[in-house]
């Protein structure tokens, strides 16, 4: 961003200068400084480092120079590592970012002729926002979306159902495979009846949380404040994690017909979409479903003819984890650098705007048009008694068939790594950076919400990273602690600067090089470990020792070098 | 002749100034602190119910003139029900809430807070915050030894996202030259705990001039002005309440900067007189801080209604009149 742009910017949205320098210096897509108008940037992050990514980013730097060059000497072209790119599936992943007349960002996953491919694509950007899912053609469409959602045509599946035998792109299609028959059957029960049916359905938010779709929709309605606001949050950014990001893809009406429901039962006449800005396809898909939505009066003033007005609009991330978290992704849509909100008060009273909101996961709300299909009650038969419903699992790593897999809750580790096809494994991280690992010992952990906290892990958004033998997992938690310090927002201590402390220490653990005695290292570990979790503002700092503590303390990997 | 009857009486001059209809008042609340029962006046925080009643709780980002922004969380407390701890300089108190202000996770907590910030900022001039590191034992040396500083506006220059791997040798700190860059005072971010309160008093807790704000994001968030720009090419219009509430002496009249790099800073030998500014109508208390016949810094006490600490350019730093002509170096 030129100084005219800025300048530009400040006196149009008048903003002070000062705080738009604040804003655009917290995204990482942004920069402030001259960049070559083609920049690849390629995932170094847990999935892409297990398949080549490190090995990726090193023969770069010795043909392209050091990352993150800038444009000083006059190049077209430069390259920067990133964290996870949410396309585990197909690691390794890289991302272009082409400036000039036709601004645009393009996804190359998998990165099959290593470096070949990168300084090829940085040469000649190729024309498509996908080099492997922007097909076109049906079939050849089909073969494609089967490798990242191995179980593709398989009957019984209730989120993943339409994925690779629906064309995305065409509302027509959608609406012949039981599309939009949600929204009729809440149109016809009213808005309290449809949140009656989702409190009966039991469903808990996919997002991480676990909190009760049904109970923030209640609360929201009885909100008095107006307006209230819907928001959807696809901004996926915990590392392994692409659920979200396949919806979109392949079934973006579903979840327009889920914002849809959720506005109408709240009373929301205004949904946001907060999509990932590493997301090209995604938003390619989503954008074209909303015109499409809105031109056949399914979204707009008067929405189905049955007197209600709801649309949608998509606001793009721009590089921020932190902006997943729902506060910061509120302060993220007003414009604001994305630092999040101490709670109380809670969304649902002061959200958005300071209005009441909805904040729902993608899958969550993908959900809700299978929920009124068949029953809220039905729906909560799915599943186990604490977690009810079908699940997405996002399965990376090392497996012979990483992808979606869509599987009720209840489902053992072990069944669903054999579906996947792992062999003997090492250890798996669930729930992300921000989970936990667990051990071979922990197979056979029912996959529900109250199974994994049983043996002190976590679902989160359903990450399940395998890691064999060969892994050198001292390293993978490094890269983790790495993480935490590139996206915690800074806002306070703990955090700031205990994410530093720890990737610090963790590097004087793989060099063998303690400060004091291996006793006193671990005791600061657990230190910090305590002082993140129980005294930071959100999320991010109370789960950044997490995954970190759980492979010391849990694997003991820290003696033992692979 | 009769005078003409005044036919109109205007209604008697108000006794009071007319004001808005009051809120009806929160009810008291019944809460337990640190074992002992007690009611506080509904929608207080727990910080004012414990300060009410003598209970001490360390602050760093908090001043009753400013909003609270709570990111220091040196004011932790438990609130049992809650997983995680609680600020208390911006929780509300709730009916029943059963507050410890000194358990040991608190105690673990503030330490931790008050170590991670002595290792990485330079707290040689915030003299409040040693208080605290010996009340809770807080050792900073476990980090290892510092890194080498940033240079000049390197700090500055970090873009947010992928840095460099660290070997864990050395502590990373935000330490780097001072920024002088005009003749009032001083900015040296190696002391800046990054405590949000300079940027809420250039905001509208005060000044609404906006000429600073936080950059950059993580460990290499910052304050900065628009660019990065030299102040004197900034909004900022030298009010200095920026410097009036900044907690470490990172924001520092340069007369006070000059002086302690001279070695002749001595606070045992300054007197403090409260006078009225001389400039206007408005009548803002200063409090003149004298060393040596010689007039070293300008504040106005917070708890001034009229001023609320804050000044402007003139009263803060426009005292050079009354000096003997010759002695001014400034
Ligand atoms: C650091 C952090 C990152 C998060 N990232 C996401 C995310 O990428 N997507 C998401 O849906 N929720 C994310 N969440 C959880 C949200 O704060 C929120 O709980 C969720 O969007 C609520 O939706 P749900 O009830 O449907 O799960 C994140 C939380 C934290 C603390
Ligand atoms: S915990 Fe980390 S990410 Fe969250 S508010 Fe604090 S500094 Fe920001
Ligand atoms: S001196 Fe006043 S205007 Fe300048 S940065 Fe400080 S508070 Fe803002
Ligand atoms: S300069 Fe001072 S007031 Fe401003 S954030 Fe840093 S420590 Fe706080
Ligand atoms: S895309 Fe590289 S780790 Fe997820
Ligand atoms: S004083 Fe409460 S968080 Fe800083």
């Amino acid at each position: 961003m030129s100084q005219g742009a800025l300048n530009y910017i400040s006196r149009r949205l008048t903003v002070p200068p000062a705080e738009l320098w604040g804003v655009v210096t917290f995204y990482h897509l942004l920069s402030t400084k001259p960049r070559p108008p083609i920049v690849a940037h390629v995932c170094d992050d847990i999935a892409c480092r297990i398949h080549g990514g490190e090995a990726l980013c090193e023969s770069l730097e010795q043909i392209m120079g050091p990352p993150g060059a800038h444009g000083e000497n006059g190049r077209a072209t430069a390259w920067m590592r990133s964290p996870c790119l949410g396309q585990c599936e197909r690691a390794p992943a890289a991302l272009l970012t082409v400036a000039g007349e036709r601004p645009r960002t393009i996804t190359l996953a998998p990165v099959e002729d290593g470096t070949a491919s990168i300084v090829d694509a940085l040469r000649d950007p190729p024309d498509t926002t996908d080099t492997r899912l922007g097909a076109r053609a049906p079939d050849e469409r089909q073969r494609r979306v089967s490798r990242s959602v191995p179980q593709v045509g398989q009957a019984g599946m209730r989120l993943i159902g339409r994925i690779g035998r629906v064309d995305p792109t065409s509302l027509e299609a959608y609406r012949a495979s039981e599309g939009y028959r949600g929204l009729a059957r809440a149109v016809e029960i009213g808005p309290a009846a449809v949140i009656a049916e989702v409190v009966a359905s039991k469903l808990l938010g996919r997002g991480g949380a676990a909190f009760p779709t049904g109970r923030k929709w209640d609360a929201v309605a009885k909100a008095e404040a107006r307006p209230h606001y819907l928001v959807c949050n696809a901004d996926e950014s915990e590392p392994g994690t692409f659920k979200d990001r396949l919806l979109m893809e392949e079934d973006p009406f579903a979840l327009i017909e889920g914002m849809t429901v959720a506005g109408y039962a709240t009373g929301c006449e205004r949904g946001y979409l907060y999509l990932r800005g590493e997301y090209p396809l995604a938003a390619e898909r989503m954008a074209g479903a909303i015109a499409a939505a809105r031109a056949a009066g399914l979204l707009g003033a008067d929405v189905m003819g049955a007197g209600f007005e709801f649309d949608i609009e998509i606001r793009r991330g721009a590089g921020a984890y932190i902006c997943g978290e729902e506060t910061a992704l509120f302060n993220s849509i007003e414009g604001k650098r994305g630092e999040p909100r101490n709670k109380p008060p809670f969304p649902v009273q002061v959200g958005l705007f300071g209005r009441p909101t909805v904040v729902n996961n993608v899958e969550t709300l993908v959900n809700v048009p299978a929920l009124l299909r068949e029953g809220g009650a039905a729906y909560g038969g799915i599943g186990t008694e604490g977690s009810t419903g079908p699940k997405l699992f996002c399965v990376s790593g090392e497996v012979a068939r990483p992808g979606l897999y869509e599987a009720p809750f209840g489902i053992t580790l072990r069944q669903l790594l054999d579906l996947a096809g792992a062999a003997p494994v090492r250890a798996v991280l669930l729930g992300g950076a921000a989970g936990v690992f667990v051990g071979p010992a922990d197979l056979d952990v029912p996959l529900t919400f109250e199974g994994t906290r049983a043996i002190g892990a976590t679902l989160g958004s359903g990450v399940i990273m395998v890691f064999g033998e060969s892994v050198d997992l001292l390293d993978i938690v490094r890269r983790i602690a790495e993480f935490f310090r590139d996206e915690s927002c800074g806002q306070c201590v703990p955090c700031r600067v205990g994410t530093v402390r720890q990737e610090e220490l963790l590097a004087r653990l793989r060099a063998r090089r303690p400060l004091g005695s291996d006793a006193e290292e671990m005791a600061l570990l657990k230190d910090l470990g305590q002082v993140m979790r129980d005294a930071s503002i959100c999320g991010l700092g109370q789960t950044a020792s997490s995954a970190v503590e759980s492979a010391i303390f849990r694997l003991s990997i820290a003696g033992r070098r692979a | 002749m009769k005078p003409e009857p005044i036919w109109f009486q205007p209604p008697p001059p108000p006794s009071r100034p007319p004001a808005a209809p009051g809120r009806p008042a929160a009810p008291p609340v019944e809460v337990v602190i640190d074992g002992q029962r007690a009611t506080v006046p509904g929608g207080s925080t727990i910080l004012d119910a414990c300060r009410a009643r003598g209970v001490d709780i360390p602050t760093l980002c908090f001043l009753p003139t400013l909003t609270p922004v709570n990111v220091c969380r040196v004011c932790v407390v438990e609130v049992t029900g809650s997983r995680v701890l609680v600020p208390a300089c911006s929780r509300r108190v709730e009916p029943g809430m059963t507050i410890s202000t000194e358990s040991e996770r608190v105690r673990v907590s503030r330490r931790m807070v008050l170590e991670l910030l002595a290792s990485s900022v330079d707290l040689s001039t915030a003299p409040g915050l040693h208080d605290m590191m010996t009340r809770y034992g807080a050792q900073p040396e476990r980090y290892g030894p510092a890194a080498v500083p940033a240079a000049a506006g390197a700090r500055d220059r970090r873009e947010p996202g992928h840095h460099q791997a660290p070997d864990g040798a050395r502590a990373e700190t935000v330490a780097q030259p001072v920024k002088v860059d005009n003749d009032l005072y001083i900015r040296d971010y190696s002391k800046c705990v990054l405590c949000y309160k300079c940027v809420e008093a250039c905001g509208v807790d005060a000044q609404n001039t906006f000429a600073i704000a936080v950059a950059g994001r993580g460990f290499d968030a910052r304050i900065s002005t628009e660019a990065d720009v030299p102040l004197p090419d900034s909004a900022c219009v030298y009010c200095g309440n920026c410097i009036g509430v900044c907690p470490t002496g990172a924001l520092m009249f340069k007369r006070e900067h000059d002086m302690r790099a001279a070695g002749t800073w001595d606070e045992s030998k300054q007197r403090t007189t409260d006078t009225i500014c001389p400039y206007c109508g408005v009548g803002c208390t200063l409090s003149l801080h004298v060393q040596d016949n010689r007039i070293v810094k300008v504040t106005s006490p917070a708890d001034v209604s009229v001023t609320g600490g804050h000044l402007c350019i003139k009263g803060r730093f426009g005292f050079t009149f009354v000096e003997p002509p010759g002695k001014d170096s400034d």
